[in-house]
């Protein structure tokens, strides 16, 4: 009896360690960002259609929100109408920083499905989205007041993500109802 | 006969040159920086097919981040530097070897341990089949000690 004792014990230990390996398997999918808690990378690139610049130093002591999108993705197509609800719900702002895309398509998606966004930098050669880690569109980052990146979100923005990852982070502002 | 042979293996042969396999036909003017970069992008994961390594990857982000790559290495950055320059942004796991920091002590070390409880467990093994053979077994009342000996063994 005793001597089956460990090596019961040790394959009790693995059934363990496997299970919940494949427990937490659909997570893994997603990778961590190596941005978080760190400074935003800055963003310095023409606007999309040509009308000036956008530098993200101007969103210092806000917080905002960077979503990564492009005509090209499917994806961002699913959660464009969350996106248009966020933008109207007027929490905080929100750049679209438009990946690798091309600015008459880019410009015609925004025609056709509304703009939620309120300044869109043209990321054309991707350099700006390798800064930030971006992996694949649609990514959603919150960024704090100090300009330091609180979460990352890869993937469609859903309205529960919104809810439980976003606006719980974002401090309400004084004097609002709820 | 053999003449007209020569240029249909000669077409075979380009074929199984790699050039005519790259993804990444670029080639850069030192051929120092060259193989510095051809060796980099091998150890890098592209993020989106995330088995392949950069260099492998027909993926635009992994373009881009070769084009990352060559511009850092021009720009006289070490293969440290450029590691470090890219982790900073994809976390470790763009990095095919990881580094030995304090989360990943585990995944160096572990190895080695079990190596070591392996050689440990077969010393065991093997000196308990020794001492078993020591004993002989025509001596009628060593049969009883030789038993408690083997479970002695095992238990401890």
């Amino acid at each position: 009896m005793n001597r089956f004792l460990l090596p019961a014990g040790l394959f009790a230990l693995l059934v363990v360690v496997l299970f919940v390996g494949i427990q937490r398997a659909p997570q893994k999918n997603v990778i961590p960002s190596a941005l978080i808690g760190k400074p935003a990378p800055a963003i310095r690139l023409p606007v999309l259609g040509g009308q000036g610049e956008f530098d993200s130093a101007s969103l210092r002591g806000r917080w905002w929100v960077l979503n990564v999108w492009g005509t090209w993705c499917p994806e961002c197509r699913v959660e464009h109408d969350m996106l248009l609800e966020i933008a109207r719900s007027e929490v905080v702002p929100m750049v679209g920083l438009n990946w690798k895309d091309d600015d008459i398509a880019a410009q015609a998606w925004l025609r056709d499905l509304g703009d939620p966004y309120d300044a869109i930098p043209a990321d054309r050669e991707g350099r700006v989205a390798i800064d930030w880690g971006v992996y694949g569109a649609p990514e959603t980052f919150l960024i704090d007041e100090r300009g330091i990146v609180v979460y990352r979100h890869v993937g469609a923005m859903t309205r529960e993500v919104w809810a439980r990852q976003f606006l719980s982070r974002i401090p309400k502002p004084a004097g609002a109802v709820g | 006969m053999s003449r007209r042979i020569v240029p249909v293996l000669l077409a075979f042969w380009l074929v199984l040159s790699p050039v005519a396999w790259a993804i990444d036909p670029v080639e850069l003017p030192d051929p120092v920086l060259q193989e510095r970069y051809r060796a980099l992008t091998h150890e890098l994961r592209c993020m989106q097919c995330q088995n392949q390594s950069i260099a492998d990857s027909p993926v635009s982000l992994a373009g881009d981040l070769r084009r990352e790559v060559r511009e850092l290495l021009a720009s006289g950055k070490t293969d440290a530097e450029i590691r470090e320059h890219l982790a900073s942004r994809y976390g470790d796991f763009i990095l095919f070897r990881p580094r030995f920091t304090a989360q990943t002590a585990w995944l160096w070390v572990t190895p080695v341990l079990l190596l070591l409880l392996g050689i440990f467990v077969a010393l065991r093994i093997i000196r308990g089949r020794a001492s078993l053979a020591d004993v002989d077994p025509t001596e009628p009342d060593t049969g009883q000690d030789m038993g408690a000996a083997r479970r002695e063994d095992r238990r401890t």
